[in-house]
């Protein structure tokens, strides 16, 4: 039975993941990363599905059932972009999925790539967004013509929630300290009751530095010397904007991985980008953000080893400049790309 | 304005403290000296104030944007030569709309636990924040307006501010307009800020940017500020803070203050001035000899201004 949401995996025994290529270049970049991982035979088999959206009985929006049952059953996901649906009515899938799974933390953590060069060298971080409520609660309202509302909620719930994940999250992977993000000099109960929380979890995780910073302040300051931050754990909208604002210190969203965590043990882990169909099918797509994505699933899972290998031989790969994607400043295709990956993957046995 | 004085500025200033006073009922106001004076100049250069440490003491800075209708506050950004960042060619300005939005303080505890906070956005602060940024970019020869906004998620409020927007757009078709999701301007700010002009927002957002902008040339220290008000009211000012490890030592840097100032001239039209002693500033910290601390260097804050008093004579 699962502890803490993971698997004990005996050497024998194959772990089944759930694999959800998606759309775009999601397939091809799909494949890339199994065929790293059966390079480093990782002990793990596919079971790929798919999410498009359909219709119960009653018209409401759903998860294909295959698709949640392998979820309920496996625990583990992989996930590549989804396109964002153009007909009105249809819901987006990456809510559904969030809703149907409960998932609500959003895990990003941002590492500088070496050889991959933009304007910082050290970044070493991770966001930690609570992703069910807050500003995206949906709920909004016209007031008088002219005027409108829209509320924020934030419960004690999520956020002690939120608060316990990142201090679990620091503690599992040697982290030194939590920093909650808010405003809750302006926000004074709704912020104020998040950052209560987080207080609250602090005391019982004395291993992890427990600070606060306002988020303006934390922008001001990332930009100027991100090395001073650790863990970041923070509502909805300001992990929202932080996240993607951490990416961009590495490099994009075409080299970050990102995970999400759901209630009874579900974790997806998936690439952030969007699924390209400019470049779909021509074997140029960088596999970067989802292999690091699969990266951190297998630490997930507790399969550091397999995971620290693999990690090293795409670093490697992309700090030699020698076969590289397009959007990395190469001009190799994802298939060279990927074999160079293999290839490093093989040697180092 | 030992830096205004060398240059000559036809100005003259009138001193005014905002200490919040109590008036009669208990409501706290700004003194009515200071209100008078401002109503009457229209003009503000403001420092640092310090943040009230009894309850019951509204900010200051909040009594001064009620009782002046700051609607707009704005952040002209650029790299600064000599002043290493990991950005060179940073040129931008953040409007950020200051009276409404997600800083209502319209709160409630809705049952034990759960916690409901209020955001406002109206069509008439979002179309006079807009009218601002068009008539900014406008006047400041700048090429483009973008509206910063969340209206995939907040489709109603955030929608609201994007279709004023949208309609002010069409009043200015000199000036480009386009609109952009908030964390992909964060996204795309950090890797490539030159690809930004004029940014126009609602409030949280504002606050947010116009910070992580200041970040990119160097930090509050150096980062002008200007705050524009119903009725023609304008009040400039540093948004640094008021640094009490070293009042009164000499060793303050007044960049900010004086970019500030310089910021309010050119609202005034004295823009001669304002290139002058703005050049006479940007040259000083470029050349690296004399520079304040927090530049790097070892001068006394009297040093700093007067060598850039220096560079201004010398243009004459």
């Amino acid at each position: 039975s699962p502890v803490n949401g993971r698997r004990v995996v005996f050497s024998l025994q194959l772990q089944t993941v759930t694999l959800i290529p998606g759309d775009g270049i999601g397939p091809e970049i799909s494949v890339a990363v199994m065929k790293i991982f059966e390079s480093a035979k990782v002990p793990i088999q596919w079971e790929e599905r798919n999410v498009t959206a359909i219709q119960g009985p009653g018209g409401r929006w759903m998860i294909p059932p295959d698709c949640k049952e392998s979820m309920d059953r496996t625990l583990i996901g992989l996930k590549g972009p989804l396109k964002t649906p153009i007909a009105a009515g249809h819901p987006s899938m990456n809510l559904l999925l969030r809703k149907t799974f409960d998932l609500y933390a959003n895990v990003r953590p941002c590492v500088s790539i070496e050889g991959y060069k933009t304007p910082y060298t050290d970044v070493d971080l991770v966001t930690i967004r609570e992703n069910t409520e807050g500003e995206y609660s949906g709920i909004e309202h016209i007031i008088v013509d002219g005027v409108v509302q829209s509320i924020k909620l934030i419960t004690e719930d999520a956020s002690r929630r939120i608060a316990e994940y990142a201090f679990e999250y620091a503690r599992n992977n040697q982290r030194n300290s939590v920093t909650a993000v808010h405003k809750a000099n302006i926000m004074r109960m709704s912020d104020g009751l998040f950052l209560r929380k987080c207080r609250e979890v602090a005391e019982n995780f004395k291993d992890v530095k427990f600070t606060e910073m306002y988020l303006d302040t934390v922008c001001l300051n990332m930009v100027q010397d991100p090395t001073q931050f650790d863990v970041l754990v923070m509502p909805n909208l300001y992990g929202d904007i932080l996240s993607d604002l951490c990416a961009g210190l590495i490099g994009g969203l075409g080299v970050t991985p990102s995970g999400n965590i759901g209630a009874n043990g579900v974790a997806i882990f998936e690439s952030v980008h969007g699924t390209a169909p400019d470049i779909a099918g021509l074997d140029m797509a960088n596999p970067t953000a989802l292999l690091l994505s699969a990266v951190m699933m297998l630490r997930h899972m507790g399969m550091h080893d397999y995971g620290k290998k693999i990690e090293t031989a795409c670093f490697d790969t992309i700090r030699d400049k020698k076969v590289l994607t397009g959007d990395l400043g190469g001009k190799s295709k994802c298939s060279e790309f990927t074999e160079e990956i293999c290839r490093r993957v093989r040697d180092m046995d």
